[in-house]
């Protein structure tokens, strides 16, 4: 028998759990890494052990499935599970040489802290599954503290039981908001309202289009009829065609002030309004984490329309979205990105929640661990056939949830000349319409040296992709003309992928031992 | 105060709570063991524990380690998320601020890497 496979899977959620738990069943070892302490990623965050909870699973859907998958994964004697570890750099293989990148990985510390032992990992296979974060639009006030995303709201009241504030408005675009609204209720706060930007009409023609596909999204209809449920229990009003357009407070965050928009998210004059909050929570969507995958060399797409010919996703045409918002990796119907050896599921390749990601998982971790080739027994075809029908029906929800929850493009009609735009360097939108106004000046190495917009701490994560738009509406398709040598600029492009100290950088590096990866130890079973 | 931690008699996870102290800036401040340093100090009233260029006050805005907002000085070592490093009883916090004095500014003295 040949000797099994190697995989490494980045990420532990649903989409990287699922991928561990076929890749094992395939006969591959597989070495699972996430950042945090417990598997589970965003969607299945829960309080931490020390909390000692008698009921972890309150607040979670889907609970017991992922109990089972997760105990069958940890347990496995082909696994070798790294919590508590970054990837802080992928290494593509030499000109010439095939296969997937080394990893380099800072294993098992608290995390940011100091001496955290650095080392290497080479697999056969890698699955990317490292998910998305909140994106959020700028607006006057935005980076008062008390502003949150939805999303830190939602790991601090499911992952701590804090509750950011006492009076909350959860404003943005998506169903997410429902969900975060209901465990700020369960926390104890009173939510004041709910907003979604997107008007009654938008919304409406986004769900009920072809609502034949809805019947496979049962689950999901579910879930969210259960937050809509808690919205009305506590007589939460959620309002469409209305968001926070602005945030007010001394040294902190005391007030909103909301306005009606029309379907572009252009303000409606006349209807804004002050709500008195002590926090709000806003998510406009998701972006995709892609420094990973850009550090492997995946192609990033478009995500294709559901229904179209082209499975997953598309490549940019010439009008040229890469590093745009939308951008995700490209895969084919076997989770394979651009790069040999190199696979991605989950939100990485398109936002379309957990039911699609633990699907896409499967395929990629059957993938990574049979190499791609089909499969010879009836039983695994049968299985792979039904895994991608859930894929694409998972995918069919997200090209609805993207045409039903879009970010309208009036937007930028929001903010003033010095709303802070970059949080980190404190750029203003002001400084941004200066620099994209000339040729010269919105190249954009140009622009980020002269506006210091992506130069702080969090490297762009936060702002890239809105300056990146702003860019494209405000010097249209102005050549980027980059540094010879340089790849083209991409608000994504982070060489170093997570942050690691000078010390750490400066130890000797060691591969990575374990059951995961050294064939001589493989258990019998 | 406004963030706070749901009181344990009302919180449906029945969770414990094992009580630690840490100081920040020298100052006692309680938690539970489990937390990370944001949420403690978010349950402790605090809202914003850092100060951007400007000065202008930052506390928890990601929560999941993306937006460095939240960084603060822990037992010496410093840039530690706080929204993902889990308290340990007796941790010396130490907030800190990017004020920079203004005439110093310029592209070249920037501390990111750069594209």
């Amino acid at each position: 028998m040949p000797a099994a496979r190697r995989v490494a899977v980045v990420g532990a959620g649903p989409a990287g759990l699922s991928a561990a738990q076929a890749a094992l069943a395939a006969g591959a070892r597989v070495t699972v890494i996430d950042a945090a302490e417990e598997p589970g990623g965003q969607y299945h965050r829960t309080v931490p052990a020390a909390y000692a909870p008698r009921r972890p699973g309150h607040l979670q859907h889907g609970w017991r499935a992922f109990e089972h998958r997760r105990r069958r994964v940890l347990a496995h004697p082909r696994c070798t599970w790294l919590p508590q570890t970054s990837v802080w750099a992928l290494e593509r293989p030499r000109p010439g040489q095939e296969g997937p990148p080394r990893l380099h990985l800072l294993c098992s510390g608290p995390a940011d802290g100091a001496g955290r032992p650095r080392r290497t990992l080479d697999v056969d296979a890698l699955v990317l599954a490292v998910g998305a974060h909140d994106r959020v639009l700028p607006f006057p006030g935005w980076e008062l503290p008390g502003v949150c995303t939805a999303g830190a709201a939602q790991a601090l009241a499911k992952g701590e039981r804090v509750a950011v504030g006492q009076r909350v408005v959860v404003a943005g675009s998506g169903p997410f908001l429902l969900p975060v609204a209901a465990s700020l209720l369960d926390a104890g706060s009173q939510v004041r309202e709910v907003l979604e930007a997107n008007t009654a009409a938008t919304t409406a023609r986004g769900w009920g289009r072809r609502p034949w596909e809805l019947a496979a999204q049962a689950g999901k209809a579910a879930e969210l009829a259960a937050h809509a449920a808690a919205l009305a229990r506590h007589r939460v009003p959620y309002r469409t065609g209305r968001a926070v357009v602005e945030a007010r407070g001394d040294g902190r965050v005391e007030e909103v002030v909301t306005a009606r928009l029309r379907a572009d998210w252009s303000v409606l004059e006349g209807t804004r309004r002050t709500v008195a909050v002590d926090a709000v929570c806003v998510s406009h969507g998701f972006s995709p984490q892609l420094e990973l995958p850009l550090a492997a060399g995946c192609a990033l797409g478009e995500r294709a329309e559901p229904g179209s010919d082209t499975a997953g996703t598309r490549a940019s045409g010439p009008s040229g979205s890469r590093g745009a918002p939308d951008a995700f990796v490209r895969v084919d119907e076997r989770q394979r990105t651009s790069v040999p050896g190199v696979f991605a599921a989950g939100e990485i390749t398109g936002i379309a929640g957990a039911a699609a990601a633990r699907a896409e998982g499967a395929v990629a971790g059957w993938s990574a661990a049979t190499g791609g080739s089909a499969p010879r027994d009836p039983g695994t075809r049968r299985a792979l056939r039904a895994l991608r029908r859930s894929r694409d029906q998972g995918r069919a929800f997200a090209g609805r949830l993207a045409r039903a929850h879009p970010i309208g493009a009036a937007w930028p009609g929001w903010l003033r000349p010095q709303t802070v735009v970059c949080r980190c360097e404190e750029t203003d939108y002001g400084s941004l319409c200066a620099a994209f106004a000339t040729e010269a000046g919105a190249a954009p190495r140009v622009a980020k040296l002269n506006t210091r917009a992506g130069l702080g701490p969090c490297q762009g994560r936060i702002c890239g992709p809105t300056v990146a738009e702003l860019r494209r509406r405000l010097a249209g398709d102005a050549p980027d003309r980059p540094a010879e040598g340089l790849p083209a600029a991409d608000p994504h492009r982070r060489p170093l992928a997570q942050p690691i100290r000078l010390g750490e950088l400066a130890a000797p590096s060691a591969p990575l031992t374990g059951p995961g990866h050294r064939p001589e130890e493989e258990s019998s079973s | 105060m406004s963030s706070r931690l749901v009181p344990t008699e009302r919180d449906a996870t029945g969770r414990g709570g094992r009580p630690l102290r840490i100081t920040v800036d020298g100052v006692p401040a309680d938690g539970i063991a489990g937390q990370t340093l944001a949420g403690l100090l978010l349950a402790s009233g605090r809202s914003s524990w850092r100060q951007a260029p400007s000065g202008a006050p930052r506390g928890v805005f990601c929560g999941i380690g993306v937006c460095f907002d939240c960084l603060v000085t822990v037992n010496g070592e410093p840039d530690v998320r706080a929204c993902r490093r889990r308290a340990v009883d007796g941790d010396e916090v130490t907030t800190g601020s990017r004020a920079v004095p203004r005439p110093t500014d310029g592209p070249e003295s920037g501390t990111g890497e750069g594209q």
